[in-house]
């Protein structure tokens, strides 16, 4: 009976002679997977939005910084100012050899750059070569700072796209020079960052070079990158270690809570990972919802549908259709109304996540929405299943009735 | 071709039920056009709903060209109805989206015949009642007499032993009512086998039988002229 071609050709038939019901039924099936879909792309594109910006930098790194003491200690007075040197890195280096893969220095200045007309002031980082990892710095064209920089201290900067936006107009700064307090640098590498506007408009320069130019070996921030396949347990366990042993070395009460400041990225990856666990929750609720939603409004039409049919259906009864015909042909009807609408408003609605793009990310966090193929299919197909099961249940109840009482109906 | 015997029916009404047929005997044979009559309340269209299986009885025998018909269930009753039985119904009940020919072919549909072979012999009914080009009009571009004669159409392409007419005139002026009667009487004088309920003296009078009703039990039944 389903695959008969004559049942398909009378239920064409119906279809084409009922164009307002069939509307309805289409419309509603449709419309719930537009916004299904949308709602549940727009939810996948804020979480990637915030993947994104938890996951700027790299995530198996632990920060240290230099503060003041709280606490007197072994005859220091309080407030005393640590400062980090070359030589405390190199220690550190070697005592937890095996465990921690490089030690990133990165030392801040603010200062003015002029290129010819052209002059405005930044943020330079005068860093060691790894930072470029540690940072997630793409390079555009040219290349970041290495070991040759640091040794011979040259006056190489790598600069932030929008720094060359900025000072070179349309010009390419590659192998230009750009001016700073009568030093000139030489730009060696243009980067891009998914941190945004803000990382683009830094500058690296060689911290030993930096060091030179000041006359010290300080260093302001150190960011121990360790092994990718710790767990975040043994991230924790090994913070708690280079705490104990920095606070030795530079002779700070261990109950001081300040003196040195230590952050864990791996502690923010753990918690962008709940947050995002939390959204995805969120967006599965939302889901969910519109689907009900849609399965309520389709089951409704087709009580409707069914109910205006109770005539015709006495009649088709009076003059031979079997009860297991009748439901064959209201099913029939609204799988294939289902299924074509579903099929449009899935369509549709990809059309229009795609077409979104990146436009709301300014404002809304949403970051191109997008929903998994399986996805939009499985919702698609859920909708199909229980707009039949919402047909079939008034389809039997009006299948079972006498016709007497179906022909007696308007 | 039928028979009855016994034949009682209620209906539930509240706690109580209304004894509407009371024990109906009744014979009707091959190629008769039985008129039944009564007044409003008689349980007229009760007896035609019950011999059409649209509808069950309680107790008694009824038999339709000897099967036994008895408490059928829906799918069977929906096969004996589509091979034995044609219905015309005052209101016509027609299916208001499909054309006239569309309406005539439908139960052929259900008897599982091709399309084809379907158009071809609505066509030939439509040419029967005299609406051969009215064909691909719906019910509602069509006047009361020319649906009942649609209806009709409808009735005899499946063929059936016995047609059944519950007012089938009920809706209709006395003229259209007389032509309606008249390819009733040619389609009896094929050797159809029709019962038409009415209760216009001269509907039944073109009848070769008239039984009448009163209260759920047959009052007269006799040969016209
Ligand atoms: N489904 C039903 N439920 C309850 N009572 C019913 C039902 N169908 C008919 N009746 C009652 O049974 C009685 C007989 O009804 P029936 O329709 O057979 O009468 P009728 O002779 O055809 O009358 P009319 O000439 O008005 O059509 C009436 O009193 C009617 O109210
Ligand atoms: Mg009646």
């Amino acid at each position: 009976m389903i695959f008969n071609k004559d049942s398909w050709k009378e239920i064409f038939d119906t279809i084409k002679k009922n164009k307002l019901r069939t509307f309805l039924s289409g419309f509603t099936v449709a419309l719930g997977i537009l916004i299904f879909i949308i709602l549940f792309g727009l939810g996948n594109g804020l979480q990637s939005s915030f993947s994104m910006f938890f996951t700027d930098d790299q995530v198996n790194t632990i920060r240290v910084y230099p503060s003041t003491t709280t606490i007197p200690y072994r005859g220091y007075e309080s407030k005393r100012q640590i400062k980090f040197t070359n030589d405390d890195v190199k220690k550190i280096k070697e005592n937890f050899k095996g465990k921690i893969e490089d030690i990133v220095i990165r030392n801040t200045f603010y200062t003015q750059f002029s290129y010819k007309q052209q002059a405005n002031g930044y943020q330079v980082r005068a860093v060691s070569p790894g930072h470029k990892e540690a940072e997630k710095t793409i390079i555009m064209k040219g290349r970041y700072l290495h070991e040759g920089d640091i040794l011979n201290k040259t006056k190489h900067i790598v600069i932030g796209r929008l720094v060359e936006e900025d000072l070179f107009q349309k010009e390419n700064a590659l192998g230009k020079y750009i001016h700073e307090n009568g030093n000139s640098w030489r730009v060696v590498g243009v980067f891009q960052d998914e941190g945004g506007d803000r990382e683009e408009r830094n500058l690296y320069v060689p911290y030993t070079t930096e060091q030179r130019m000041t006359n010290n070996d300080e260093v302001d921030q150190m960011i121990v990158v360790y092994d990718k396949n710790m767990s975040y347990e043994q991230s924790l366990t090994l913070e708690k270690e280079l705490d104990a042993y920095i606070k030795n070395l530079k002779i700070i009460s261990p109950k001081d809570n300040r003196g040195i400041y230590i952050s864990n990225t791996g502690e923010e990856q753990e918690n962008s990972r709940q947050f995002a666990s939390v959204l995805q929750i969120i967006i599965s609720f939302i889901g969910i919802g519109t689907l009900v939603a849609g399965v309520i409004g389709i089951s409704n039409i087709m009580v409707f549908v069914v109910k205006e049919r109770t005539k015709e259906i006495g009649i088709r009864k009076a003059i031979g259709a079997s009860p297991r015909s009748i439901i064959a042909m209201i099913l029939q009807e609204s799988i294939f109304i289902t299924m074509i609408s579903g099929y449009t408003g899935l369509v549709v609605a990809i059309l229009i996540l795609n077409s979104i793009g990146d436009s709301l990310m300014d404002k809304y966090f949403i970051s191109s929405p997008y929903i998994e193929t399986s996805n939009a299919i499985w919702a698609t197909i859920i909708l199909i299943f229980f707009g039949a099961l919402a047909g079939y249940l008034p389809a039997r109840k009006a299948a079972k009735i006498k016709p007497i009482i179906a022909l007696r109906d308007k | 071709m039928i028979d009855i015997e016994g034949l009682n029916k209620s209906y539930p009404i509240g706690n109580s039920s209304l004894h509407v047929l009371k024990g109906i005997d009744l014979k009707i044979n091959e190629g008769e056009l039985v008129a039944i009559m009564g007044s409003s309340g008689s349980g007229k269209s009760t007896l035609l709903n019950i011999i059409g299986m649209l509808d069950n009885y309680d107790s008694g025998s009824y038999k339709l060209d000897n099967v036994p018909i008895k408490d059928l269930d829906e799918t069977k009753a929906a096969k004996y109805r589509n091979k034995f039985l044609g219905f015309v119904f005052q209101s016509f009940n027609l299916i208001n989206y499909k054309t006239a020919l569309e309406n005539i072919a439908l139960p052929l549909y259900y008897q599982g015949i091709p399309r084809n072979e379907r158009q071809k012999v609505a066509q030939e009914y439509l040419k029967k009642v005299g609406l051969a080009d009215w064909a691909e009009h719906l019910p509602s571009e069509l006047s009361g007499g020319q649906k009942q004669r649609i209806a009709i159409a409808r009735a005899l392409a499946s063929q059936p032993k016995v047609l059944l007419a519950d007012e089938p005139t009920g809706a209709l002026d006395s003229t259209t009512s007389e032509e309606v009667m008249d390819l009733i009487k040619q389609i009896n004088n094929e050797g159809k086998t029709i019962l038409v309920v009415t209760h216009e003296q001269d509907i039944a009078n073109m009848c070769k039988r008239i039984i009448t009703l009163k209260d759920g039990i047959i009052m007269t039944d006799m040969k016209t002229k």
